[in-house]
């Protein structure tokens, strides 16, 4: 069971967590043309990488934020958490 | 009543309390700290079972985890458990063990003829029989393996006991107590770190019970006695014994799994059996120490033949001989201890040494004590069927592949040591990548993955002096890096024996014209042959060897046979071991009941229940339930001796002529609240949000990214910047997810806060022609009617003293409302509408009239909000606006979404009007047609149209509308029904909705 840092609420147990996907995916902005491609691209491609993946993890039996996690796919390591407002790099 | 092969004063066990047990029916007793093995072997009992292949006759081989053989059904304490390993489970008063795989009786067993068919049970030999013909699989194969295969049997009674779950965290887990863990332990708890001590076995020490040592002029046991009391002494530090560490998983969460009560005669009621512990460990030392492993010689499964070590433990800790006539087989130095052990008692033994004659400590010391010690010598067989009579035994030239001579020699036990091996398997299961270490012919634990430090045996050191050194280190490193404390303490003394080398020699050969079984894998019956086969027939991979011959995957996963398999492998492919490699270790280590797996999670502690406030009153008047979720809705009321088919017509007819009320307080609830909420929810629907007014409901339909319906509901408009969403009861939470998601990442910028009311509101629903006579004898004050009021209204207002919220929706499509009042005030109101409903005929409603209502107006569901459909799938396209840009609106434009033919909502009527149609049929055009049948469309939701007195169902089907009119088939094969039915609108009931705004 995966230890995730909640950055408002500290280290909890990954039963308090439910995943959200690739977190770097960015939905067209609201009222604005897009394009097939672009709209296809945000619904449904996804990489499905081996090893690094910043994804989104809500607390849902916490504070029920949506959150950034920095997780290496293949070790489960994580390097980094965050607030959906800030950057992982 | 004498126990022949008990000694009269060594051990560890309760001399002054007898236990009484049976095995395979026969009374025998033992002492209080035997386990089943030891007080079997004391009366003499060596044969217990049958292999699993060729049901040879077995004894015991190991006095611990590492036992292959001894598995038995074990009945005590009212439970009957299969596979109980005979070394591990402690005496209880009372007990009653079996043998499994034999029949009729384990003296004799029809299944040993296998044994003489051996030729005929190859590796692979399921693979290659039974493959054809195909069709005998299910009757003959399948029930044939079925039966032969398995060994004890599970109970089919309903478990009693309790069992726990328990979750900790602790600065350093120790996984063993034996010399380095207890060194370990005690650094940490020195340097004030939270420490947990866990030992598999009721006694801690591991090696120190049995090994001939002294620490600070301790003997090894009244070492760790003392240190294991001033452990306990200690508020940072628990100890627990009978609690084995079996799983270690990510991010340092280790599983342990503790027997709590199985060892205990009486207990409280709330004692659980056993308990499962979930502990994260900030850091871990593993000190799970290591297992003898055997030498591979004929008939070498006899009853008898023991690992050297195991044959020792019986004797120090149990007081037990396991013969009184031993030979001892081994390639290295720490056999010669079990020797003197049984020199020490008197009992004579011959060494047989594969070695050539040299001298160490304990050989010199053997000799002086006038051991027999044969060097270059190693059992060729064990004679005997079910036990050791004799061995043929031979002396080794040097190319250790011939014999210079050969003779027989009686004896009543083997007991053998091929070295040793280190438990890895913790160590593996963290991440680490084992590496192979020449020295000792095994593999050890290679660089940190996570959290965990080897120490001791399982790191491969065997010395004792090391094992303190390293575990006192390490104990004291990790800890003081945690708590920034650092104690200073001496390492103890230590007085062991040194060793000589081991030799490297695994298997012994056969002289010409010889072919006993050599087995390398006792548990699953896998011999040297078998694996010679794998090989020869091109199995190169250690993986696939292991699976083709099933080497290392019972239940004891190999313990004793992995590294002798590995050995066997690098032999035949002039390999070397780190190149063959070495198999999966998976947890859990040991077998542990599905019972601790699932702890309290079983009956009603499965999942929280659910109740709405009304419960009591649905319960007291007769209500059936269903499960939504995990609420519990009321699914009929019962009248007399009525079924659901009749109740559920009754109730939603009386909605239809008269009025009816529905508890519908599961239904999601959100408070939307904030400047920017119209806006909001202008995005998240597909309809239009930005002019509704204040005091008004609308209809919304919410779509995922992908253009599919999510959910449907209601929200209405409380005040300037607050609204009231309601979802559906099972999508409640996912709706609330979905639209944090898009607060909190998508559009941060708009202030709106969302907040589930769910819990707060209780709700009932009063629908029917005569609601609005009975709504205003609820609010005698208020103005109710239609211009007041209109469909789509809301209105605050005092019910009977409690402040209320009135919304003018329906779900059944009649004249309806919905009150909401407080939680705490639901049965007040629930109770009162009740009294008040009595002179217009009202009566409850469950979820089965419910779903009727709905059907047959054609208002869709969850069976039709199936994750498959778009708006204009279900007809609901009138709700999508056109001129704004919502959640999913540029998916609604695929090609695929907008196909003529695709399959849309219809309603559907039997032509017999009288057969009921199965949710779930298949629409098909000809009901004979060869298969596979086109399908058409299937039948979402069914129900018997009170309104028409016929069965009517919503179906999605290819062409929609345009098949109005047209006859079809809904074949249900799960039902063995097909019915003719014709194709009409779906909206069967007032299609013009005027019944809802009259």
């Amino acid at each position: 069971m995966l230890y995730i840092k909640c950055p408002y609420c500290g280290l909890r147990a990954q039963k308090e967590f439910s995943y959200g996907g690739d977190a770097t995916v960015k939905r067209p902005n609201i009222n604005e043309e897009v394009s097939s491609e672009d709209w296809d691209n945000f619904v449904y491609m996804r990489k499905s990488p081996r090893g690094k993946h910043i994804e989104l993890w809500q607390h849902i039996a916490g504070c029920r934020q949506w959150i950034k996690v920095q997780r290496d796919t293949a070790t489960h390591e994580i390097f980094q958490t965050a607030k959906v407002t800030e950057e992982i790099r | 009543m004498s126990q022949p092969f008990r000694l009269n004063k060594e051990g560890l066990i309760n001399r002054n309390k007898k236990i009484s047990f049976t095995f395979n029916g026969k009374k025998l007793f033992g002492y209080e700290g035997d386990t089943i093995a030891s007080a079997l072997i004391a009366n003499g009992i060596h044969l217990v079972g049958r292999s699993f292949k060729y049901h040879r006759p077995r004894g015991f081989f190991g006095a611990g985890v590492e036992e292959p053989n001894a598995k038995l059904q074990v009945e005590f304490n009212g439970h009957s458990e299969p596979n109980v390993n005979a070394t591990e489970m402690e005496l209880v008063e009372g007990l009653s063990a079996t043998s499994q795989n034999c029949w009729p009786s384990v003296n004799f067993d029809i299944g040993a003829i296998n044994n003489f068919l051996k030729m005929f049970f190859p590796a692979g030999f399921y693979y290659k029989t039974f493959m054809w013909p195909k069709s005998f699989w299910y009757k003959i194969y399948e029930p044939f393996i079925r039966k032969a295969a398995g060994l004890g049997v599970a109970s089919i009674e309903k478990d009693k006991e309790r069992y726990e779950h328990k979750f900790e965290y602790c600065d350093l887990l120790v996984t063993g107590s034996g010399p380095s863990g207890l060194a370990s332990a005690y650094a940490a708890a020195k340097n004030g770190a939270k420490v947990i001590l866990a030992e598999d076995k009721p006694r801690f020490g591991g090696t120190l019970l049995t090994d001939d040592v002294s620490i600070d002029n301790l003997s090894g046991k009244d070492w760790a006695e003392k240190i294991i009391s001033e452990l306990k002494s200690m508020p940072n530090v628990t100890v627990k014994n009978r609690s084995q560490v079996f799983g270690y998983y990510d991010h340092n969460m280790l599983v342990m799994f503790e027997r709590v009560s199985d060892h205990l005669e009486k207990k409280s009621k709330f004692t659980p059996r056993q308990r499962l512990w979930y502990i994260r460990a900030k850091e871990t030392i593993l000190s799970t120490g290591s297992i003898e492993r055997p030498i591979v010689f004929g008939n070498n499964d006899t009853p008898g033949i023991f690992l050297s070590a195991a044959a020792k433990e019986y004797m120090k800790v149990y007081g037990v001989l396991v013969g009184k006539k031993p030979l001892i087989f081994t390639n290295n130095d720490s056999a010669y201890e079990t020797a003197l052990e049984f020199k020490k008692n008197n009992v004579e033994p011959i060494i047989l040494d594969t070695r050539e004659e040299h001298s160490s400590e304990l050989i010199d010391e053997a000799k002086s004590k006038g051991i027999d010690i044969r060097f270059s010598h190693g059992v060729i067989v064990a004679n005997g069927y079910k036990k050791v009579k004799s061995a043929k035994i031979g002396k080794l030239n040097k190319d250790k592949n011939s014999f210079e001579k050969i003779e027989i020699v009686d004896c009543d036990c083997i007991c053998v040591s091929g070295f040793w091996t280190p438990s890895v398997h913790l160590a593996s299961q963290s991440g680490n990548k084992l590496k192979y270490e020449e020295k000792i012919d095994a593999f050890i634990p290679d660089k940190k993955k996570q959290h965990e430090t080897s120490v001791g045996a399982a790191n491969g050191s065997f010395t004792l002096e090391e094992s303190l050194k390293h575990g006192f280190e390490n104990g004291s490193n990790l800890s003081a890096k945690i708590t920034e404390t650092k104690t200073e303490i001496s390492i103890p003394n230590v007085n062991e024996k040194k060793y000589g080398a081991h030799d490297k020699f695994w298997c012994m050969p056969l002289p010409k014209n010889e072919n006993p079984k050599r087995f390398v894998d006792f548990q699953n019956d896998v011999s040297v042959s078998d694996i010679e086969i794998a090989l020869r027939e091109g199995y190169r991979s250690i993986e696939h060897v292991k699976r083709y011959t099933t080497l290392g995957m019972a239940t004891d996963q190999g313990r004793t046979s992995n590294l002798n398999g590995l050995q066997l492998v690098s032999n035949i492919e002039n390999k070397i071991v780190p190149e063959v490699g070495h198999t999966t270790f998976r947890p859990p280590f040991t077998p542990i009941t599905i019972g601790t797996i699932v702890g309290r999670e079983v009956g009603m502690e499965y999942m929280p229940t659910r109740k709405t406030p009304m419960h009591e009153w649905h319960e007291k008047n007769n209500a059936v339930f269903v499960d939504a979720g995990a609420w519990k809705r009321p699914r009929y009321y019962k009248e007399g001796n009525e079924t659901l088919f009749e109740a559920s017509k009754r109730e939603a007819k009386n909605v239809r002529e008269n009025v009816g009320i529905c508890d519908v307080t599961t239904l999601g609830k959100i408070d939307i609240k904030g400047p920017d909420a119209a806006e909001f929810l202008n995005r998240v629907y597909t309809n239009a949000w930005m002019k509704l007014p204040i005091g008004k409901a609308r209809y919304g339909l919410m779509l995922r990214e992908d253009g599919i319906v999510m959910d449907d509901g209601t929200t209405t408009r409380i005040s300037e910047n607050h609204y009231h969403m309601t979802t559906t009861t099972a999508q409640a939470a996912n709706v609330l997810s979905h639209l944090e998601y898009y607060l909190q990442i998508v559009w941060p910028e708009l202030n709106v806060n969302v907040v589930s009311t769910t819990e707060q509101w209780a709700g009932a629903a009063i629908a029917g022609p005569k609601s609005r006579d009975m709504l205003s004898k609820l609010y005698p004050d208020l103005d109710v009617s239609n211009d007041a009021l209109p469909f789509m209204g809301y209105k605050e207002a005092d019910f009977f003293g409690v402040p209320s919220r009135i919304f003018r929706i329906s779900f059944s499509g009649e004249l309806a409302y919905e009150i909401n009042v407080k939680s705490d005030h639901g049965m007040f109101m629930w109770e009162k509408m009740i009294e008040v409903g009595k002179e217009f005929g009202n009566q409850p409603y469950g979820t089965e009239a419910l779903s009727t209502l709905r059907i047959e107006m054609g208002h869709v569901a969850g069976p039709e909000l199936d994750g498959r459909t778009i708006p204009s799938d279900v007809s609901l396209n009138g709700l999508v606006s056109k001129k704004k840009d919502f959640i999913g609106k540029n998916s609604l434009g695929r090609e695929a979404f907008n196909v003529e033919s695709r399959q849309k909502i219809v309603g559907l009527i039997p032509i017999d009007r009288k057969s009921s149609i199965p949710e779930g049929s298949h629409i098909v055009q000809d009901q004979n047609a060869k298969l596979p049948n086109p399908k058409l469309g299937h039948v979402s939701s069914s129900c018997w149209s009170v309104e028409n007195n016929n069965p009517f169902s919503l179906a999605i089907m290819k062409d929609g509308k345009n098949m109005i009119g047209k006859k079809f088939f809904a074949v249900s094969p799960l039902k063995n029904k097909s019915i003719e039915v014709e194709v009409i609108s779906s909206h069967y009931v007032d299609p013009e909705g005027k019944r809802v705004r009259s």
